[in-house]
């Protein structure tokens, strides 16, 4: 199962660089998100705004949904199935690997956004960095979350739209638990408790996807 | 003593969104033979080539390919077995050829010393590190050969085989066939056109999820 992880997630970025599909176009749009909101708050409320967390993780949303269909739709061409099914891969390494290779990408993605959250917004640099631990958990989470989501939706007629509907609700513990962390970070507080939040959801997805990655895609 | 069939469906039933693609087929398939299945479009010639890939479920009948029960067993067993050529892209558009070929190799824990005689068997060797996405359809296909060359699987599922191909690389292919067949392995490939390879081979004809003619 690590040796599929290690080879599915390899092949994915490796995808990613070739295509810089992620560095052209999602990190852009994640950096444009985050400059119409710092307009949105205006350029004297952005920087003593508690907004800076909600609105970092609502842009990080909004990217980790694109970052889900681009890993999806790298396997979804029904040639490229019908080939790889033929490999006979261990569908928990799979999983993993692309779960892997997606946290990788919005690893990248994130410390990106937290710059820019740092420039547009206005939120305390050294907060900011104290947030970057809690940040890792909660990309990592998504990442595992939305390759369960995107292999549960993938299948269907409208994959990119269905996505959204079905992940939010199980997204949004982990934007709240990334949320007050970044904001306890910001204030001085302390983020354990919500660590704990997004780790015991880190450890069910990975648990959940390992088990069932096989039934999703068979069905 | 008789070698057991590496195929044999009995009735066997595939429904696609409640529609029977496959309504009833019956054949069986000897080792190290060339099997071919015509019929018009939407007879069925690709679904039946998938359930004996065990790339669709059996919905009703009795099926068993490569030893797998194809109602009841584990149908991944199966897919290991058998090389797919379909006529859609078979590989990642943004590796090179020579990286899906590895990929191919990691996956099956083959030598990636595999990979350069197959290329040159299909007349890639020039292009081993060109972008998948910048082949011409008919050099796609080629790479798609030299996939099954890698994997040198005991079954070759072929859909429309000469689809995109020069004259050259129909010539390959028939004579791909006549060696993969003489190593032991069967195939079985769909075709609108009459397979131009010499080889001994049977002739199916589909219509309607049935076969109504065997030659």
């Amino acid at each position: 199962m690590i040796a599929t992880a290690r080879l599915v997630a390899g092949k994915d970025l490796r995808i990613e660089w070739r295509s810089r599909v992620l560095l052209w176009q999602v990190v852009p749009f994640g950096v444009m998100a985050l400059v119409l909101s710092g307009l949105a708050l205006g350029p004297t409320r952005a920087g003593h705004s508690s907004a800076g967390p909600g609105l970092f993780y609502l842009v990080v949303l909004l990217v980790t949904l694109l970052a889900i269909n681009r890993s999806q739709a790298i396997e979804r061409t029904p040639g490229t199935r019908a080939s790889v099914a033929t490999l006979g891969l261990d569908p928990g390494g799979v999983f993993l690997g692309k779960a892997l290779a997606l946290a990788v990408e919005l690893w990248v993605i994130g410390a990106v956004l937290l710059a820019g959250t740092v420039l547009f917004l206005h939120t305390a640099l050294s907060g900011s960095l104290e947030a970057v631990p809690s940040l890792v958990l909660t990309l990592a989470a998504l990442a595992a979350a939305g390759t369960l989501y995107g292999a549960l939706t993938g299948e269907g007629a409208a994959p990119t739209t269905l996505l959204p509907v079905l992940a939010l609700p199980g997204f949004a513990p982990l934007l709240i638990a990334g949320e007050r962390s970044f904001s306890a970070a910001l204030a001085g507080g302390s983020p354990w408790e919500w660590w704990v939040i997004t780790l015991v959801a880190l450890v069910a997805y990975l648990a959940v996807g390992v088990l069932l990655y096989g039934v999703l895609e068979e069905s | 003593m008789t070698a057991p069939p590496v195929a044999e469906l009995e009735e066997a039933v595939v429904l696609t969104g409640g529609f029977p693609v496959l309504a009833g087929v019956t054949l069986r398939l000897e080792p190290a033979t060339l099997t071919v299945i015509v019929g018009a479009n939407g007879a069925g010639k690709t679904s039946l080539l998938r359930l004996l890939g065990g790339l669709d479920p059996l919905s009703r009948g009795r099926g068993v390919v490569a030893g797998v029960d194809l109602a009841h067993g584990d149908r991944r067993v199966l897919r290991r077995r058998v090389g797919w050529l379909g006529h859609e892209g078979s590989f990642y558009d943004d590796l090179s050829v020579e990286e899906n070929l590895h990929f191919a190799c990691r996956a099956l824990n083959r030598p990636f010393t595999d990979v350069a005689p197959a290329l040159a068997r299909v007349g890639l060797a020039e292009r081993s590190r060109t972008t998948t996405r910048r082949l011409s359809a008919g050099q796609r296909r080629r790479l798609a050969l030299a996939w099954l060359l890698v994997r040198r699987p005991e079954i070759w599922l072929l859909d429309e085989p000469y689809a995109s191909l020069d004259d050259a690389g129909r010539a390959l292919l028939d004579e791909l066939l006549v060696d993969v067949v003489a190593a032991g392995a069967t195939v079985v490939a769909s075709a609108h056109d009459p397979l131009r390879t010499t080889q001994t081979r049977r002739t199916l004809t589909l219509a309607g999820g049935r076969v109504v003619a065997a030659s």
